[in-house]
């Protein structure tokens, strides 16, 4: 083959395959918005703060599926968080170095887990569990403190913050580590130059160079549990409800769309659910592009460090 | 100063301490969910749960092959999309660190990627089963391609990344045009790697129901045509989950130990093929001098 | 020692005229003018950093690759001009073949395959018995021959450091250069494997022009016909390496060979 032909075929082919991936997202974005747009113009507001949710007289109020999106996501990040950075500190600067391989494979193995099987295991174990002896024990504190009013019957917005925590920890864990890593060897031997102790290295070389990526991280946690539907649907309770206490049933956008979408009723019901789609769609497009951008600003502006990129 | 020094220790040892107590509850539930799948699902793993339709509730035995198989097509139609175009792209970001589209490519890439999986369902119920007024495993097997295509790209990018510039600059040198290089030595070098990325691919998609719950659909008969609804194992699992059947529960949790199993022994292949295949390149790259014949 | 020698016609001479090279942010190399003589071998001393690498690279074109590479004046091979606007780059490379610092063996391939891979790439209807014998020949050449004709096809990463220099130096041989670039080819070897390669170089003379860069003085004065000496990218003196070891006429370069600096 002549040489400049070969060539000129190669970079046009990797550019179009490269291309690709624009192109399905801004597809997706279009062919979403636009089968929403019906429901967009004719129910925005219900849409935004109705919190009736009735099909048949085409009331579309899907404020309580929005908070219970950001609740169960929020409340699962602040349970994972700490733990997740604690992880990474622990695999990157404190544990054992014996012992940070195995860790490190073992929280990577827990991000590959399918979500099907953590909602599995959260309907046949944590919520019964919790039915059985947690809740119980909890309520009493219902008359003081109201986020732990019954009834509770299991399946609840705790259940579900419970079980996103225990998927999105090892996903920040395992952006944080690579974070951690990227901070150049050059900051912590600095420090240790200077006299600090282990902690301290971390504490003020390491954690302060790599705290947008941190936020970053964690960010993309946050991405990931809003975004999560099956084991959120298996033991949320699906209930069109504004969630008063931890343990009442709620929705989330993405459970919403798992239960009706296959069996829409009409094209409004159908339209209102692109709506929903396009509004979960949005906010997680949001999010993960500021995390990315923040993950990338520890990577680009710290030379000399090791960045590993993208994740598997 | 002693005082200073002491106090500085011990808020050491407690911070140590509490990174121990979070890896050790980080990787608790790992340990807590296989015991459990272990517990319900292992006596269920019995050969005709590999090789029967599911029976009816009640009746006892029947299995989930029609799943497995429809899984396996499913991943197959997903690869399909996924590897030519994710390596093509990978290849281009690969040589391309900074142009501004390629960088623009990338974030897209990831972003993409963190995206909730039940939308590309919905693009591809949108795109395929609406036209064809019925689900297909083309729609479902489209929607898991898409999910992995980003993934495909970025591990591709990585691995021919780790090829020496070296090994390109001697096949350029000997007068390899470019097309050549990059498919002949840069990319057979990285194989192994993008080889362990189509495995974690393949795994993931593997494993996704959501984008399935109104493409692929699911299907308890025994199927294999790509126009019609077919089953998929996770489907099975969320069905069988949902029903009031212990037969059918029980089979749930055998189908997601066999998930695990999947992604735990793909994990542990692309460890060692990654490793082995750094070492291999660092004797390639800059090293110190090394004794003679 | 070898006893084969490749029937090639002639090798050129090769003219560097005014050449600049350099980067978007610095240049590197500032009118370098030098002959190296057909046939026969031309060293390029000078402290690190002083652009010896970056003039190999300009002869064969791998410079311009790097992003923000630029490269001026005239590069002759014979009478063929590299740069010129017509020019075939990869027939260019196919004529003029290099040797990096450290072997750099396609890990993938058998010690078979790497001699081989420059020939299948320019030749794609070739018998196995020609492949056969150009592979053999070019290992003989390089001096490797009988060290590796029982695992011709087992891995080439086995091989030690020097070996696989060696390997290299066939790769390059296999496909008929008439000019090789060396860019320190005996840094990462030991005394044993330098003082093979020396004589292969030897060996060479009249079918190949041969253009080395060294940061050794010795190695300079062992086998070269011609050496040229660069500071900072400038080209200080260029003359018979006898003369310019014994009677430099630059105060710089006299500074340089005595070890007072670089």
């Amino acid at each position: 083959m002549q040489t400049p032909l070969g060539d000129r075929l190669y970079r046009t082919v990797t550019t179009v395959c490269a291309a690709a991936i624009p192109l399905v997202l801004v597809l997706l974005t279009a062919v979403v918005l636009h089968a929403a747009w019906p429901a967009l113009s004719l129910h925005a507001r219900d849409l935004a703060v109705g919190t009736t949710w009735d099909v048949p007289h085409a009331r579309f109020g899907a404020l309580p599926a929005t908070v219970g999106t950001l609740l169960s996501s929020l409340i699962a990040l602040v349970i994972a968080t700490p733990l997740a950075i604690g992880v990474a500190i622990f695999t990157v600067d404190v544990g054992p170095p014996r012992l940070r391989e195995p860790v490190s494979f073992l929280v990577n193995l827990l991000a590959a887990v399918p979500s099907v099987v953590y909602g599995l295991w959260g309907v046949f174990v944590l919520v019964p569990l919790l039915r059985s002896t947690v809740m119980p024990a909890l309520l009493p504190l219902g008359s003081a403190i109201s986020l732990f009013r019954g009834p509770a019957y299991g399946p609840s917005l705790i259940a579900a913050s419970l079980v996103l925590a225990i998927m999105i920890l090892p996903y920040i864990a395992s952006v944080s580590r690579d974070v951690l890593l990227a901070v150049p060897s050059a900051q912590r031997e600095a420090a240790l130059a200077l006299g600090a102790t282990r902690w301290e290295v971390v504490r003020d070389a390491v954690l302060p160079a790599a705290r947008s990526g941190l936020v970053g991280g964690v960010m993309l946690g946050l991405g990931r549990a809003l975004g999560e539907t099956l084991a959120v649907t298996m033991v949320i309770g699906n209930r069109h409800a504004i969630p008063d206490s931890l343990f009442d049933p709620a929705y989330t956008m993405a459970s919403l769309l798992a239960n009706e979408f296959a069996e829409a009723s009409s094209d409004a019901h159908l339209s209102a659910l692109m709506a929903v789609a396009a509004m979960l769609l949005l906010i997680t497009l949001l999010v993960n592009l500021l995390a990315r951008w923040l993950v990338r600003r520890v990577a680009t502006g710290l030379p000399g460090g090791r960045w590993s990129g993208g994740r598997w | 100063m002693n005082a200073r020094s002491h106090r500085r220790k011990r808020t050491g040892r407690v911070m140590t301490a509490l990174t121990w107590t979070a890896a050790i509850v980080a990787v608790i539930p790992l340990v807590i969910i296989l015991a459990h799948l272990l517990v319900n699902g292992l006596e269920q793993l019995t050969p005709t749960f590999f090789t029967q339709l599911p029976s009816p509730p009640g009746v006892r035995g029947g299995g989930v092959a029609n799943a497995i198989v429809g899984s396996i097509m499913l991943v197959a139609i997903a690869m399909t999309v996924a590897v030519p175009v994710g390596i093509g792209a990978g290849l281009y970001l690969a040589e391309h660190r900074r142009g501004r589209f390629a960088q623009a490519v990338r974030l897209l890439a990831d972003v993409l990627s963190g995206l909730p999986s039940i939308v590309l369902g919905i693009f591809a119920w949108e795109l395929i089963v609406r036209p064809s007024g019925h689900f297909s495993a083309w729609a479902g097997g489209i929607a898991l391609g898409l999910l992995v295509l980003p993934l495909v790209a970025r591990a591709t990018e990585e691995m021919v990344r780790l090829v020496p510039v070296a090994l390109t600059e001697a096949a350029l040198a000997l007068g390899f045009s470019r097309w050549r290089t990059s498919l002949t030595v840069v990319l057979r070098t990285a194989m192994p790697g993008i080889v362990t990325a189509m495995l974690i691919a393949m795994s993931r998609a593997a494993g996704e129901t959501a984008p399935l719950l109104f493409t692929a659909f699911g299907n308890p008969f025994w199927s294999v045509d790509p126009a019609r609804p077919i089953a998929a194992l996770p489907l099975q699992i969320y069905a069988y989950a949902q029903s009031p059947y212990d037969e059918w529960r029980a089979q749930a949790w055998a189908g997601a130990l066999v998930l695990l199993i999947l992604v735990t022994m793909i994990s542990i292949a692309a460890r060692a093929v990654v490793g082995a295949r750094t070492k291999l390149l660092s004797a390639v790259t800059p090293r110190v001098g090394r004794t003679d014949e | 020692m070898n006893e084969s020698r490749a029937t090639n016609a002639s090798a050129p001479q090769v003219r560097l005229g005014r050449l600049s090279a350099g980067f978007a942010d610095r240049s590197v190399l500032r009118t370098i003018s030098v002959e190296a003589p057909a046939g026969r071998v031309l060293a390029i001393v000078g402290p690190s950093g002083c652009g010896k690498s970056t003039v190999l690279r300009c002869i064969n074109r791998l410079h311009e690759l790097d992003e923000g590479a630029y490269v001026n004046g005239e590069v002759e091979i014979g009478a063929f001009s590299a740069y010129a606007p017509t020019t075939d780059v990869v027939a260019l490379r196919r004529r003029v073949g290099m040797v990096f610092q450290r072997p750099t063996p396609f890990v993938t391939l058998s010690v078979f395959d790497n001699v081989a891979a420059g020939i299948r790439a320019h030749r794609r209807h070739i018998t196995q018995n020609e492949l056969e014998a150009l592979v053999e020949t070019a290992l003989q050449r390089a001096g490797l021959w009988r060290e590796v004709v029982d695992r011709l096809f087992g891995s080439a990463m086995v091989l030690s450091g020097g070996q696989q220099q060696r390997l290299c130096i066939a790769r390059a041989l296999a496909v008929g250069p008439d000019v090789l670039l060396l860019d320190e080819p005996t840094a990462s070897l030991d005394p044993m494997g330098t003082q093979r390669i020396e004589e292969l170089l030897y060996d060479l003379r009249d079918t190949v022009t041969v253009i080395m860069v060294t940061h050794n003085m010795q190695q300079a004065a062992r086998i070269s016909d011609v050496t040229a000496f660069l500071l900072n990218g400038s080209l200080v003196e260029c003359a018979p390496t006898r003369q310019l070891f014994t009677t430099p006429s630059d105060a710089r370069t006299e500074a340089y060979i005595t070890g007072r600096f670089g």
